[in-house]
């Protein structure tokens, strides 16, 4: 039986939220090591939404839409971003900032990505990011050993797709950005590799460029403390792969 | 007006743009074409009016405020909002605090349900599988999902060995998962 195998029952359980005690530690803790794992638990939580579609019963009552629009009405959204302001802008600024300075020093000769970076930032702020989240984006990037990541294509193009990898072993924490990548067809997506000095390559995140070509990933799900000696890119289909199933199109130069 | 009202057809993505503009009528759209899988999830599970529609205000309330949280490219609206449903009522149901923020519920891509037909078959072919499963399998399924007992709690009221009743639930989602996959 594989460690796989033996959690295969669990994660199952763990889909609908009927796990505890022993059990539930145990494979949380192989959960935060186990990419494979993660992407199990997931496509078992669809397999449990299935359940909760299944359900079929009358449309609510009118009132309960009455209620709705008159507390969303109460609630507009300009009030609820001035309610929100003081310590999310400040963190999301924060992470901002530190972001668009780190990149701009360690990336010089690529005004691109770093604007592309400086305006990610500025959507990560917009979009209200966690303030947990933006805090830990900021954490990676002051960590000491927070080392940049230069990523280039394989073979080069007259327009060439760049990305950015800033990766903290310590904090296990990653904010990779990229610029002019090339569409993808449909069920397709890029899939980010963490290169670890030993092993086969680690998932580090799937994305899709939007329509400039730009892609951003942030605090993908890692295993703890692993070294990196480089970070590559593949074409994958859209819902992950366990190892490359493609040729490396872009690896970085180095940390 | 408003970018929902002056575009009544548009999909899920453009509403939740327009949600994250602040738009309430698109808001009130959503309400309109979800409402009824939202409010049937939670009665299934709370089986009480009045707590089903708390159920249904939370959740639209939730997506009100953070709209963001969903993400187009891994899924359609309908599933994940059946999900936080089933997950905010087995909250009441267990009288506990909310265990999971709505931006923390990810699925994996499921069939195409953008549209009620597709959602129909889907949940119609989800219900043909569950009355053709052995009654001990979809009765571990429904304790678990829809009542929210633990595993060992299943075994306890159903007298059968914890591994039985892991067994039974892994492969009952196994078979929900093939019977979609060959629809």
């Amino acid at each position: 039986m594989t460690v796989h195998e033996q959690f295969a029952e669990d994660l199952a359980m763990y889909a609908l939220d009927a796990l505890e005690g022993d059990a539930k530690v145990s494979l949380e803790k192989h959960l935060d090591e186990c990419a494979s794992c993660r992407r199990d638990l997931e496509q078992l939580r669809g397999d449990a939404a299935l359940l909760a579609l299944s359900t079929a019963g009358p449309r609510p009552p009118a009132r309960a839409k009455a209620r709705l629009i008159d507390s969303i009405a109460k609630e507009p959204r300009a009030q609820q971003a001035r309610q929100r302001l003081p310590w999310l802008a400040i963190l999301g600024w924060t992470a901002a900032a530190a972001m668009l300075v780190l990149v701009i020093g360690v990336s010089r000769q690529n005004r691109r990505l770093s604007s592309t970076v400086a305006e990610l930032s500025g959507m990560v702020e917009r979009e209200r990011v966690s303030g947990e989240e933006a805090k830990r984006v900021a954490e990676v990037l002051h960590a000491k050993d927070a080392a940049p990541f230069e990523i280039l294509p394989v073979s080069m193009k007259t327009r060439m797709p760049s990305g950015k990898a800033v990766y903290s072993r310590d904090r296990s924490g990653l904010v990779f950005v990229a610029s002019d990548l090339h569409p993808l067809p449909a069920q397709k997506a890029y899939e980010l590799w963490l290169i670890p000095m030993k092993g086969a390559p680690i998932p580090a995140g799937m994305f899709k460029p939007d329509a400039r070509g730009t892609a951003m990933v942030m605090n993908p799900p890692l295993p703890q403390g692993v070294e990196a000696k480089a970070f590559a890119i593949t074409v994958e289909p859209e819902q992950g792969s366990a190892a490359p199933t493609s040729p490396i199109m872009m690896m970085s130069t180095g940390g | 007006m408003s970018t929902a009202a002056q575009n009544p057809g548009l999909n899920d993505g453009g509403l939740i743009s327009a949600v994250r503009a602040g738009d309430q009528a698109a808001m009130a759209q959503l309400y309109d074409r979800y409402s009824q899988v939202v409010y049937a999830v939670a009665m299934r599970v709370l089986r009480d009016t009045a707590a089903a529609e708390d159920v249904l205000q939370e959740v639209f309330m939730q997506l009100w405020r953070n709209p963001a949280a969903f993400d187009s490219s891994r899924g359609n609206l309908a599933p994940w909002l059946a999900v936080i449903a089933r997950n905010r009522a087995v909250d009441v149901l267990r009288k506990r605090r909310p265990q999971d923020d709505i931006s923390e519920v990810t699925l994996a891509v499921l069939p195409d349900m953008a549209g009620d037909a597709d959602r129909a078959q889907v949940a119609e072919k989800v219900r043909s599988v569950l009355k053709d499963m052995p009654p001990p399998q979809r009765s571990a399924l429904e304790m678990a999902y829809f009542e929210g007992y633990s595993h060992s709690e299943i075994a306890q009221k159903t007298g059968e060995p914890l591994g039985t009743v892991k067994t039974r639930i892994r492969t009952g989602l196994m078979l929900l998962r093939r019977a979609v996959e060959a629809t």
